[in-house]
């Protein structure tokens, strides 16, 4: 069997845990949700810090927990990497002592993985304390020493939460490496949708102990129904090729699936592959090609659904662009009816923004 | 006037009092490391009532705690009839009786400061130890004794200094037998009894400076401890 497989059931007062996961055996599945919805349970769970009444963790064919047959592995003898929020560094071990911790128990020796140490650009930083480290290379550190230990599972409770804007920008592009180069699932617990749109390939969406709708992350976004559809956050995720660059105006061309569109200049050089996030309020409807629009990305597509109560203000609408990409519009109810719209119709998307996700 | 040098009782005392304080030390700590430890990290109403106990020498009167230990262990006593009858025979008047009486007189100068470094080790960092595949052994080994180290000087040095100036519980379980029995500060006593003022002084005096030097080299050791500590707290 591969893949991992997740049920936990669990009561406290106030609180109840119900979820059932099956995931990829690899890429990155993250656990998105509003606070106190759970995700993090979910996690502690997996990682047999919390224990749960009933409960199953499968990790290809290694089980660690099954309380059908009272099976239950101890945290310490599951091979996982946990990344807290806080870094967590031993205050009383260097950059260096941290990594051996882990990479000692995990049977590794105590030298640390030049590999690893340059893909999280930590290699000048083993002789540091923690004490002397900023907050975002504390929590580079803390990754690379959740890997030391070579884990099976790479579990992540909002790493970047406790940073500033920027630090998370600083490691977001090694995170980003790293999804490209881990061989193991990761699962990966957040409340930010950016991070999602970066990095996710699978999504789980959590709300009050539940999963509420689970998949690869193209089709939860784009889904009518999902809990996110609902808000102001509905979007989907594209991927895209730097194709350009315009620097006469400060633009860039993205190549998403045979399609152009122009979002404000990026630094990545031609060939680059990134994601995009467009979101539903961005995206405009028209019957006819718009002419002398100050909107530069507009692309024909067909209606492939419309969401939304009769009686809601705004709907919004499932596109599908000929080379295949979705994309979701939000419209009034009114524009609804007054444009007639209905699955199948043809129609222009004017997008007011394209956001590559950096 | 009598000669300012040491007599041969006071060497013995001093010896005695450092060897008293040294096996009791070491006692202390094999009893007080694990103690606190469950201490530290309990839920149960049971700890609280370990609590209290091992507080009890911190409010009682010395010559209280020597009187029942002086019962207990006697010939009528409990721990006395089990004593014999393991043939070990009685423990007041002997070294180990004292070993015993210091030890249970200094336990809360040891555990307090334990418990307290202890119970601030976050449950984080053992999680931590834990997703990094260290046991409850290994991590606490490795993790807990050395981010409490500033507790556990302290409660070196306390419950050494403590059980050297002890002598309430010591004249009660161990009398004042020279060379077996007698140690400083019953020796300071005596001396004083005896009007040897300048004997006692010197005794006296040296236990001063001692005591004292001890505790200024644990301030200076914590400081140079917790100055990277206090800012690791930050966020590390």
């Amino acid at each position: 069997m591969s893949g991992v497989e997740a049920r936990f059931r669990l009561e406290r007062p106030g609180f109840s845990l119900d979820v059932a996961l099956e995931l990829p055996d690899k890429g990155v599945s993250v656990l998105f949700g509003p606070s106190g919805c759970g995700k993090t349970t979910v996690l502690r769970c997996a990682a047999g810090l919390t224990r749960s009444e009933h409960g199953l963790m499968r990790i290809g064919d290694d089980c660690w927990q099954d309380s059908e047959t009272r099976r239950w592995l101890p945290t310490h003898r599951r091979p996982l990497g946990y990344v807290f929020q806080e870094a967590s560094l031993f205050p009383h071990l260097s950059v260096r002592g941290n990594l051996a911790f882990a990479s000692r128990r995990g049977g590794q020796g105590d030298r640390p993985d030049r590999k690893l140490m340059e893909l999280l650009g930590i290699d000048r930083l083993l002789d540091r304390m923690p004490a002397a480290l900023s907050g975002g290379e504390r929590q580079r550190v803390a990754i690379a020493r959740a890997l030391s230990a070579s884990p099976q599972l790479l579990l992540m409770d909002e790493p970047l939460a406790a940073l500033d804007a920027e630090r998370k920008r600083e490691i977001l592009p090694y995170l980003e490496r790293l999804h490209r180069r881990l061989s193991i699932p990761v699962l990966y617990v957040t409340h930010a949708l950016d991070e999602v749109a970066q990095l996710a390939d699978h999504l789980v969406l959590m709300d009050q102990g539940r999963v509420r709708m689970a998949g690869p992350v193209g089709e939860v976004m784009a889904s009518l129904d999902s809990p996110l559809a609902a808000t102001d956050q509905a979007s989907v995720v594209l991927d895209a090729r730097v194709s350009g660059h315009d620097s006469a105006y400060g633009l860039t061309r993205l190549d998403v699936e045979g399609i152009d569109l122009w979002s404000a200049r990026v630094g990545h050089e031609i060939g680059r592959r990134l994601r995009l996030r467009v979101h539903a309020r961005d995206v405009s409807l028209a019957l006819f090609r718009p002419e002398g629009s100050s909107i530069t990305n507009i692309l024909p597509a067909v209606i492939e659904a419309i969401g939304g109560d009769d009686d809601a203000t705004q709907c919004l609408v499932r596109l599908r662009t000929g080379s295949g990409a979705q994309l979701l519009s939000r419209v009034t109810r009114r524009s609804r009816d007054l444009l007639a719209l209905e699955p199948g119709m043809v129609i222009y998307a004017q997008i007011k923004a394209v956001v590559p996700v950096v | 006037m009598p000669d300012l040098f040491l007599a041969t009782e006071d060497w013995q005392a001093i010896a005695l009092t450092a060897r008293l304080a040294a096996v009791t030390l070491l006692i202390l700590f094999v009893i007080g490391v694990p103690l606190a430890w469950w201490l530290a990290r309990t839920h149960s109403r049971l700890g609280s009532l370990v609590s209290a106990l091992v507080a009890v020498p911190l409010v009682l009167p010395p010559t209280v705690l020597g009187f029942y230990l002086l019962v207990l262990l006697g010939p009528q006593g409990p721990v006395g009839r089990l004593t014999e009858s393991l043939g070990i025979g009685l423990l007041p008047f002997t070294f180990p009786g004292l070993v015993v009486a210091s030890t249970l007189f200094s336990l809360p100068f040891v555990v307090q400061p334990l418990q307290a470094s202890f119970a601030a080790v976050s449950e984080r960092m053992l999680e931590v130890a834990a997703t990094l595949r260290a046991g409850p052994f290994d991590t606490f080994w490795h993790v807990v004794l050395p981010l409490s180290r500033p507790g556990l000087l302290s409660a070196a040095v306390l419950g050494f200094a403590h059980t050297l100036g002890e002598f309430g519980v010591v004249l009660m379980i161990g009398g004042n037998i020279p060379g077996r029995t007698q140690v400083l500060s019953i020796a300071i006593y005596n001396r004083v009894e005896a009007f040897e003022y300048a004997h006692a002084h010197l005794l006296a005096g040296s236990l001063l400076v001692f005591s004292f030097i001890a505790l200024l080299a644990l301030q200076f050791i914590n400081r140079a401890v917790s100055t990277t500590p206090a800012m690791l707290r930050g966020g590390a």
